[in-house]
């Protein structure tokens, strides 16, 4: 059986999760994931076509609630757990690139 | 605008929509704009552990609005989670619509006449506001930014044209019309500078009979003159690279309305991962027929019909006329132009009036009934106030309230008696021997000229059609 | 240390509740340190709340169905201003401004809550080795693990800490310490329990559900956590169902389906022990038919698809904005990757790279939605079972409690460990082990029992069975 993952797509998907990895995780993590994936080849074999994908095990639908205000949270004691605010705003180091 | 050289412009539009709810989309916190930073947050639109969004049933009849109003189809659909990390984005994943929107396949016809696809019109959260500390006060070269959650979970609705739109203007109409919908079905205030509607435009240019060329997405976009204005630079500037033999790379753009200019924001090098699947904290929407159909009957009349209507109380309205009308319908004056033709007065009058004057004081209109409305318009074209005083006394009911025959009174707007009239005009064709000679003679263009003269000496009190019928009476 | 029920009646019957909460802080000072089982015990919440209820006895008010019983909490439970750390260093310090659901449900019975208990890191785990705060220790064997991820809520039942405990099951973590411990562990049916305030590890799995010493106690316990929340999307609409009151129904003229895909690869001493718990049910008048559900053996590899995917979706955002803690770096990019990279254990980022993977464009369509139908299949499987029998028997674990680091090399051996308890979080169905006689070094051998969705009472009632002829009430 072909690797099902290399290096590079661990260190990429490292990098998507915002992990950073020693080259020593880089080859524990390669290795560990590619038996999982190994494993999980049982599935990629299987003839699925025309099966629906299961999300949610019962088909509740139309979940909804009211649209009622309820009391927000005070903010002191919330921002106090943050670990850097300033003028009542969560404090974060500069950030590089626009969101999406 | 003319594009040089036969390229032609094709633009397609994404326009965000903040919905008119009390409370955000998953939370119970108010949705509400203007307040102490993160005083409107709580576990869940702060992203905290352990907690679960819960579905707000306004946002989706909202939605449903938005879907009828836009001729979509209003289909089953699903949430899905949008992975990114972004310190506005509490949880790092947006809950959006995604391959399942509730509303699909819509149009929007424009008053000029051209219809605009709808692509598709999804439910989505907003993020927090971000507050970039530096000099520039924008995001590049800021130290450090601070991230004020009140906004995150507010509810979008997310409306994609097709890429139907080849000029400008066209842009411009169309993200007015869908304003002027958004706003009189109650889903939005369309406030534009406030940041309750924004607009993202995807510009390419192509010359016809081609294939369609890469598109360049431009954002920050908060007015209409920033839209034009953009849409315009960016197909000029596409054509310039392309003239010089270039290429346009596929890129998220910045418009800068100081400068006028677009800038890359973000290159698209490579498709971002998404890593797109479905919210497993909710569960997907089926509207029955019921539910659909109540939505349906909530639906007020729409801008469009609106305007067919008042329109249709004209005679062979002029464009000006069809422009008051327009007004009216934005505004929300349809009222006061029906009572006048209720009451079959001078419809085109009413729509100078409500378009003009009322118009300037749209936030005073609690003062003025429409029956009051009625009666000064009335006043005014039976030539018992003067366009002037008309004017005067709509500012001074908008103003203070009060019924119109006290407030012209009180301003002294007495109609000046025939005869005193009579010895004015008899005054200003003494004192004005030649132009009253050429008058005689037949040029009729010097009629203005008295009327003029006539409202400068009584203050505006006097009454054009009567001063016309003295100066015939006299020639 | 006496049952819930026993401590309730007292109670409600004017003994004081500060009885049972010093029982309890002396069972927890005795052994704590040892096993690390609790990573904060509430000392002065837990007397003042006994207090509460004294007084609410005392003023002829009924202080609830869990009056005055000490319970100890999974630390992935939120609960408002205790210290609430998922086992894991990047929530450590972080206190919750809100209580988990259940949470209220049990104050509002009376329960009163001792602390929080250890876990795997996120309940990422079976053999709770996993948690930044150490192991914990099983109470029959401290040489080996009590099972995971609700590894310390197991452990603080088994050493009678406390008579009940919460936690949660993913994919076997309340029915596999319960199986290592000695205990009855239930997963319930998915949305039967809210999980408004459970940590998500994968949203779509996750149940919380009890441990006790007994199938009453349990019983009881869910009855007073299950019901309709407003809080949880996917909580399910109906009522409470009744359970306490159907232990002893019995199972005669059911039927039992014993599925060979839940023994087989189990150690000998568990084989032996399903067996003769099928006997036991057969001469109590249930009628047992062999079944075989291949789909079963899919489980595991969809199941290491689908919450790793989720998870890693859960867990993002642990990423130092807004609580828990931070570690800098000179952009915000570099912020969170530094916080997060010393924040999360091995384990952890092992299974969020997993997900991550499985859902990245290219694919996502081979891994993670190939096992969204699976799951599908593994659901029809279970319906076309239940059109055959009532419920169906089988193994919890394929052995007894394993030693430390045995397992920890490899993670597909320690995955292996929950085989037989997947199918069930993967159905969405609800599944109870009970313990049944003994195997290797005298320790407790579970029987899983499995039923369809909110089918909890009957398999209550069978439960109920085995305990008696297990000799253990
Ligand atoms: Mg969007
Ligand atoms: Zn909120």
């Amino acid at each position: 059986m072909t690797e099902p993952l290399s290096r590079d797509d661990v260190a990429h998907v490292a990098k998507l999760a915002r992990l950073r990895l020693t080259e020593d995780e880089l080859v524990r993590y390669t290795e560990q994931l590619g038996k999982i994936l190994v494993h999980a080849q049982d599935l990629s074999s299987l003839d699925l076509h025309g099966v629906a994908p299961t999300a949610h095990p019962f088909g509740l639908v139309n979940v909804v609630r009211p649209d009622e205000v309820r009391a927000s949270l005070d903010p002191a004691p919330v921002l106090a757990q943050a670990p850097d605010v300033e003028d009542g705003r969560f404090a974060v180091p500069r950030i590089v690139g626009e969101a999406p | 605008m003319m594009l040089p050289n036969g390229w032609e412009m094709v633009v397609g539009l994404e326009v965000h929509t903040e919905l008119k709810t009390k409370t955000k989309l998953f939370c119970g916190c108010a949705n509400e704009f203007g307040s102490a930073p993160n005083s409107q947050v709580c576990p869940i639109c702060l992203g905290l552990p352990g907690s679960m969004p819960v579905l707000n049933e306004r946002a989706v009849e909202l939605a449903m609005a938005i879907g009828f109003a836009l001729n979509c189809t209003i289909q089953d659909s699903t949430f899905h989670r949008k992975n990114y990390f972004y310190p506005d984005m509490p949880k790092d994943y947006q809950v959006s619509q995604y391959d399942l929107p509730i509303n699909a396949r819509g149009y929007l016809d424009l008053p000029d006449g051209s219809r605009v696809s709808i692509e598709r019109a999804h439910m989505e959260e907003d993020t927090g506001k971000t507050t970039h500390l530096g000099t520039s006060g924008r995001i590049h070269g800021a130290d450090r930014s601070l991230v004020d959650y009140n906004r995150s979970g507010v509810p979008l609705v997310e409306i994609v044209s097709g890429p139907d739109i080849r000029n400008p203007q066209q842009a411009r109409d169309y993200v007015a019309e869908l304003r002027s919908i958004l706003v009189a079905i109650g889903a939005s205030d369309g406030r534009m500078e406030e940041g309750s509607l924004r607009v993202d435009a995807n510009v390419s240019v192509h010359k016809p009979d081609t294939p369609f060329g890469t598109r360049c997405e431009i954002k920050n976009l908060n007015s209409l003159r920033s839209l034009t204005r953009a849409i315009e630079y960016e197909a000029l500037r596409q054509i310039d690279v392309l003239e010089d033999g270039g290429s346009i790379r596929q890129e998220t753009r910045h418009w800068d309305e100081d400068r006028g200019e677009t800038s890359t924001l973000r290159v698209k090098e490579e498709a971002e991962d998404y890593r797109y699947f479905r919210e497993p904290d909710l569960v997907d929407l089926a509207p029955d027929q019921a539910w659909k159909d109540r939505v349906l009957a909530g639906l007020p009349k729409l801008p469009a019909q609106r305007r067919r209507d008042l329109e249709a109380l004209l005679t062979n309205p002029t464009d000006a006329q069809r422009d008051g009308v327009t007004t009216v319908v934005d505004l929300d004056l349809d009222l006061y132009v029906e009572g006048v033709a209720q009451a079959h007065g001078d419809v085109a009058l009413a729509v100078a009036r409500a378009a003009n004057e009322l118009a300037a004081a749209n936030e005073k209109l609690a003062n003025l009934s429409v029956a009051n409305f009625v009666t000064t318009v009335a006043m005014e074209q039976s030539g018992q106030l003067s366009a002037t005083q008309a004017k005067t006394v709509l500012g001074e009911l908008l103003e203070k309230g009060g019924d119109p025959a006290s407030v012209a009174k009180a301003k002294g707007f007495e109609q000046l008696s025939t005869d005193s009239l009579s010895a004015t005009v008899g005054e200003l064709i003494t004192a004005n021997p030649d132009e009253w000679q050429r008058f005689k003679d037949g040029d009729d263009k010097l009629a203005q000229f008295f009327i003029g003269l006539v409202m400068k000496a009584t203050k505006g009190q006097a009454n054009g059609k009567a001063v016309i019928a003295e100066l015939q009476s006299r020639r | 240390m006496k049952s819930a029920l026993e401590i309730a009646a007292a109670v409600r019957g004017g003994q004081s509740a500060l009885v049972a909460v010093e029982e309890s802080l002396t069972a927890i000072r005795a052994r704590n340190e040892e096993l690390n089982v609790f990573l904060y015990v509430d000392e002065d919440g837990a007397r003042a709340a006994a207090a509460r209820i004294d007084e609410q006895v005392r003023r002829g008010e009924d202080p609830g169905l869990l009056a005055g019983v000490p319970i100890a909490l999974k630390d992935n439970l939120c609960t408002t201003g205790i210290p609430t750390t998922c086992s894991s260093k990047i929530l450590e310090g972080w206190k919750p401004p809100y209580n988990a659901t259940v949470v209220d449900r049990l104050v509002a019975q009376g329960a009163i809550s001792m602390g929080k208990t250890n876990l795997d890191e996120f309940a990422m785990g079976s053999s709770t080795e996993n948690s930044a705060f150490g192991p914990t220790r099983n109470p029959l064997d401290p040489a080996r693990v009590p099972g995971g991820s609700s590894g310390g809520s197991a452990a603080a039942v088994a050493s009678n800490m406390t008579p009940v405990s919460l936690g949660s099951d993913t994919g076997g973590s309340i029915r596999q310490p319960a199986a290592l411990c000695g205990l009855v562990g239930v997963k319930p049916t998915y949305g039967l329990v809210s999980r408004y305030g459970l940590i998500a590890f994968a949203s779509s799995l996750d149940q919380i559900g009890p441990f006790a010493q007994s199938v009453s106690d349990a019983a009881l316990l869910l009855e007073v956590i299950a019901g309709h929340d407003p809080l949880d999307s996917t909580s399910l609409p109906e009522p409470t169902p009744s359970l306490l009151a159907h232990v002893a129904d019995g199972v005669a003229g059911k039927r039992i389906g014993l599925v060979r895909e839940l023994v087989d690869g189990a150690d000998e001493d568990v084989v032996r022990a399903v067996n003769k718990a099928v006997e036991t049910l057969k001469d109590a008048g249930a009628t047992i038919v062999e079944l075989s559900i291949p789909e079963l053996h899919l489980g595991l590899s969809a199941y290491y698809l689908i919450a790793p995917a989720e998870a890693s979706s859960n867990l993002a955002r642990f990423d130092g904005v807004r609580f828990g803690n931070r570690v800098d770096g000179e952009d915000v990019t570099a912020m969170m990757e530094a916080t997060r990279t010393a924040g999360f254990g091995a384990e952890v980022k092992r299974r969020i790279m997993l997900g991550t993977y499985a859902l990245s464009a290219g694919y996502f369509d081979a891994y993670y939605g190939q096992a969204l139908k699976v799951r599908t299949r593994m659901i029809e499987a279970f319906a076309t079972a239940y059109q055959q029998v009532d419920m169906i028997i089988g193994a919890t674990t394929p052995s007894v409690a394993f030693e430390f680091g045995s397992k920890t090399n490899d993670p597909m051996a320690m995955y292996l460990n929950d085989v037989f308890t997947i199918p069930t979080n993967l159905a969405g169905e609800a599944a109870i082990s009970v313990p049944f006689g003994t195997g290797e070094a005298n320790l407790p051998i579970g029987v899983q029992l499995l039923g369809p969705g909110r089918s909890e009472a009957r398999l209550f009632a069978a439960a109920r069975v085995l305990e008696i002829a297990d000799g253990r009430a």
